[in-house]
């Protein structure tokens, strides 16, 4: 029968590597929709229920009632509220490409590599003693068999069985498990045989409890009778284990680093966990239906004695059944291996990605581009650490010798990887979560748990004396490990839990509180809490120094040359290039950083592209840029807005040049009345007096020269107005003869005066002689035309009683100028700019044709000066400047 | 409610019928904590006739009502919410 038994697990463990390999080349092809389906999702969930479940929780029902029951229980709370928590873990995973619980971690911190490491050794020290734990269960149950046939050679013994069973694990393991470095790191051909081993599990569970169920117990009702009368009846009711125990499984249903791998970094498609979330606790249930019967039936086949946690097998074999207890054996070995094959894929990328890589990294400083091939080296390093933790499993328990203490590491191991929950929970949630707050807080947990529960566990003086198990550390008595601060008289576990669990809480939160996250946190940390919200985009990479050919190299040996090139290809065409080689914008650096952490986790990734863009993190500079672009949208805003200013200035001059122009155009007409009518004065005065000369007789001889006289005097008045006119146009279009000749200001004034002859009462002319005396080397006479016209202009239009007109002289820098102001009411404003225009009169109340200061401007701008008007004196004031000589 | 300051007030049924699946989907897990830990406040009562029968009995029922539950409120939750929609949605529901 050994040799039956030997021959079916052989087989058996040949048809799980015929459906890996087979599920393995389905996938490589692309075919094979089937292996996503969320069946096979959910199937391979169950490496929750290890042997320590398929054999344990009968043994458990046996000495403890339904305890079993609540670590089924804790992973169906989660599961079915999966909208709330493992929605949003799946959703971070992947959409930042995590590998494993350690890698979601130290990614939502900053991606720091020391909480990565720490959260790898805790997994290390929680897992260890696990694995060992199904290695023994398959020796044990191998060990039943041993028994029965009295085959007790040497060949057969318990130690051999653990050997070959581990070393056949690692085997697998590395074959399947590290058979391609994987963008998604994604195992088709291990969650396959996950699946099936699954289906063995359960099926050969509900076999042996439908045979003792309708077999030994004769019927529903029979059981139910038995269950009642049996001893488990007396079960240990301890709401506070219960509770504890509820909670601690859930905890570690989504801590386990296996669960984790299975969970959210196998998982195709978001929507199986919708699938999952009812099917797999329909799973757990179908499990644990059967376990109190098999377990009562136990009791009353082997009152005294018996291992309880056999009874799987033992009863089937007690009635003869061999053949099911074989398949209950093949049960047993399909719940262990699929534990161990999966605990060792998710612990070895731990290993290799947050201790080997980092380490080989410093110790290689070598330009990553140019070293040797990486992907090769995680491959290496990936199988050397699937064999180390399934060696290091083997020793434990040849350390151990197995036993008791051993069947109680399991609750005590999921104690421990509850310690991940806080940093995990809290990092998704809570944004203002850091680095030293998560790292200090698993570090308490973990110190509490293992002085608590860990330790202890191995019994006193195994791996802390016992002086501390009853007195405490240093002799303190409030730090017994069984009485942690005074408390007293509680279940060891629910103790370790409490405490482990509230410090870790406690310490995580308050120094979250108190320090401060560093930039990068800041961004992982925004990113993961709202990973519904897509817009989210932490930059942590700056452009330019990145070299793109040194990135592909780099990619390839990570991820394959195929991978890479698809890879940078699609970059490429995303930027509108041809080619493999896109330019290193900050985006694609990070998308790239993404797929490469896929394979070798985000702390790693992070630091080899470090390595080749040379910058590692959000810095002091990332942000001063941040700041400087601002700076430079705001001066080109500044910019703008000047040159809109000078828009608006332009339409402002614009706008006054058409107004002068209208004004200008209205003067015209107004002249040209004007003029008619100053043409037509004398033209009428001309024609009547001749007309009265011509026709009328008997007129005096005075009459006859007093109407020539008129004739005569309006015949000047209009060859005067043409002569002006001419001499205007003629001065505008720079026709003009100058007469340069040396002269004397007071001269020319003095001769200006003279010239105009107004009396006293007409005009009072105040000057200073002595201060007029300066040379001047101009055209006189045009010189005096301006003064000439200045003073009349001041007798025709000073407005008051007492007109004065002040004039002064003065050189002052190369300039000289003559102040003309008289004391009437000055010109308005509006007019000053107007007055020197032709035809331009400020006043009805002379008459004139307005054409005064238009020559005046015109000669002066032929002499090399200029007239303006003097705003802001008592009166009209005008400034006459021409070049000193 | 965010209902009522949004236009139009009502919502469409199958959106809003989604919104109350996700309330649901959070009190689903609180509910039946409670009551997987109920068996564990008998103890209190020391001898009051409860025999394993009878927890293993309920403990088995609530398992099943949460599951079919879970299994109805999951053809909800998983109906495809396109990119915006979903945050949008996550905000007026909450």
């Amino acid at each position: 029968m050994l040799n039956t038994l030997i021959a079916v697990s052989l087989a058996y463990v040949a048809a799980l590597f015929l459906v890996a390999f087979y599920a393995e080349r389905l996938a490589s092809r692309g075919r094979g929709a089937w292996l996503r389906s969320p069946i096979v999702y959910t199937l391979s969930l169950s490496v929750y229920c290890t042997a320590w479940t398929f054999y344990g929780a009968v043994g458990s029902a046996a000495r403890a009632g339904l305890e079993f029951l609540a670590i089924y229980m804790g992973p169906t709370l989660v599961l079915i509220g999966w909208w709330w928590v493992l929605r949003k873990i799946v959703r971070i995973g992947r959409s930042q490409k995590i590998t494993s619980i350690a890698d979601l971690i130290s990614s939502r911190y900053g991606k720091s590599n020391s909480i990565a490491v720490i959260v790898t050794i805790m997994a290390v020290i929680g897992t260890t003693p696990y694995i060992a734990l199904q290695l023994q269960s398959v020796t044990l149950s191998f060990n039943t068999f041993l028994v029965e046939s009295d085959a007790s050679s040497g060949l057969y013994d318990a130690q051999s069985t653990a050997f070959w069973v581990a070393l056949g694990l690692a085997f697998f393991t590395i074959l399947f498990g590290t058979r391609n470095l994987d963008a998604n790191e994604r195992h088709h051909g291990v969650v396959t045989a996950i699946a099936l081993e699954a289906v063995v599990k359960l099926v050969a569970l509900v076999a042996v409890g439908v045979f003792v169920v309708w077999q030994v117990m004769g019927g529903v009702s029979e059981t139910f009778a038995a269950i009642d009368a049996s001893e488990i009846n007396m079960w240990n009711r301890d709401a506070g284990r219960w509770t504890g125990i509820l909670f601690v499984s859930a905890a570690a249903f989504i801590a386990l680093p296996r669960m984790f791998q299975v969970m959210v970094v196998e998982i195709d498609d978001e929507k199986h966990l919708a699938t999952a979330s009812w099917a797999f606790p329909i799973y757990v249930m179908l499990m644990s239906l059967f376990v109190v019967p098999i377990a009562v039936a136990g009791l009353q086949m082997f009152p005294n004695g018996a291992n309880p946690d056999l009874f799987v097998l033992t009863v089937p074999l007690a009635h003869g059944w061999n053949s099911l207890a074989m398949f209950a054996f093949i049960g047993g070995f399909s719940a262990a291996t699929s534990m161990v094959i999966v605990a060792a894929i998710a612990l070895s990328t731990m290993v290799s990605n947050h201790v080997v890589m980092p380490i080989w990294l410093k110790w290689s400083s070598r330009d990553l581009s140019v070293a040797g091939d990486v992907r090769q080296i995680v491959l290496i390093s990936r199988r050397l650490s699937i064999a180390g933790i399934l060696a290091l499993g083997y020793f434990y328990l040849q350390l151990t010798g197995g036993g008791a203490a051993l069947a109680a590491i399991g609750l005590i191991s999921f104690a421990g990887v509850a310690q991940f929950l806080p940093a995990m929970i809290g990092g998704i949630f809570w944004r203002a979560a850091n680095r030293h707050g998560a790292l200090l807080g698993l570090i308490t947990g973990f110190s509490v748990w293992a002085f608590t529960l860990f330790l202890p566990s191995f019994g006193p003086d195994a791996l802390i004396s016992k002086e501390i198990i009853e007195e405490g550390l240093f002799g303190l008595s409030w730090l017994r490990p069984n009485a942690l601060f005074g408390i007293n008289g509680l279940d060891s576990l629910v103790h370790a839990l409490v405490w482990s669990i509230s410090l870790n809480t406690l310490v995580f939160v308050l120094v979250s509180l108190v320090t401060f996250p560093n930039p990068m946190e800041r961004l992982q940390g925004a990113q993961f809490v709202n990973v519904y919200d897509h817009s989210v985009e932490a930059s942590s990479w700056s452009k330019g120094r990145a070299e793109t050919e040194d990135l592909l190299l780099m990619s390839q040996r990570i991820v394959g040359a195929n991978e890479a090139q698809k890879i940078f290809r699609a970059e490429s065409e995303r930027q509108g290039m041809l080619g493999y080689l896109p330019d290193t914008t900050p985006g694609f650096i990070q998308r790239l950083e993404r797929e490469l952490a896929g394979s070798v986790g985000a702390a790693t990734a992070h630091a080899m592209i470090a390595q080749i863009v040379g910058r590692s993190s959000v810095s002091v500079d990332d942000l001063m840029r941040v700041a400087d672009e601002t700076a430079q949208i705001m001066e080109y805003s500044s910019q703008l807005e000047a040159k809109s200013d000078e828009l608006a200035r332009s339409a402002r001059q614009l706008t006054e040049a058409n107004e002068k122009l209208t004004n200008m155009s209205v003067q015209k007409d107004a002249f040209l009345s004007q003029i008619s009518h100053e043409l037509r004065t004398p033209m009428t005065s001309i024609r009547a007096f001749s007309e009265i000369l011509e026709s009328e007789g008997g007129l005096t001889d005075l009459d006859r020269a007093k109407y020539a006289g008129i004739i005569h005097g309006e015949t000047l008045r209009l060859t005067h107005l043409l002569d002006d006119l001419l001499d205007l146009s003629v001065l505008e279009n720079g026709q003009v003869k100058l007469n340069i000749t040396q002269g004397n200001v007071a001269d020319i004034i003095d001769q200006a005066i003279s010239a105009t002859h107004f009396s006293k009462d007409q005009l009072r002319i105040a000057r200073n002689r002595a201060d007029e005396d300066f040379a001047v080397t101009t055209d006189i006479d045009r010189l005096s035309q301006v003064v000439i016209n200045l003073i009349t202009n001041a007798a025709k239009y000073c407005e008051n009683d007492a007109p004065q007109l002040e004039i002064s002289v003065r050189s002052v820098d190369e300039l000289l100028t003559l102040d003309f102001i008289d004391n009437g009411k000055g010109v308005p404003t509006a007019l000053q700019d107007e007055i020197f225009e032709k035809f331009s009169r400020a006043s009805d109340r002379a008459a004139g044709a307005g054409l005064g200061l238009a020559i005046c401007r015109e000669v002066m701008a032929n002499l090399g000066g200029q007239i303006t008007y003097l705003p802001g004196q008592s009166g009209a004031g005008f400034r006459v400047t021409l070049p000193a000589t | 409610m965010d209902e009522k300051k949004r236009l139009p007030v009502f919502l469409e049924r199958s959106s809003y019928r989604r919104r109350r699946a996700r309330d649901a989907s959070r009190v689903l897990p609180v509910l039946s904590l409670f009551l997987f830990a109920y068996p564990g406040l008998w103890a209190l009562d020391g001898e009051n006739g409860i025999v394993l029968s009878d927890a293993l009995y309920f403990l088995f029922a609530v398992w099943c009502i949460a599951i079919i539950v879970a299994a109805i409120l999951s053809r909800y939750l998983s109906e495809p919410v396109i990119g915006e929609h979903e945050l949008s949605d996550l905000k007026a529901g909450e």
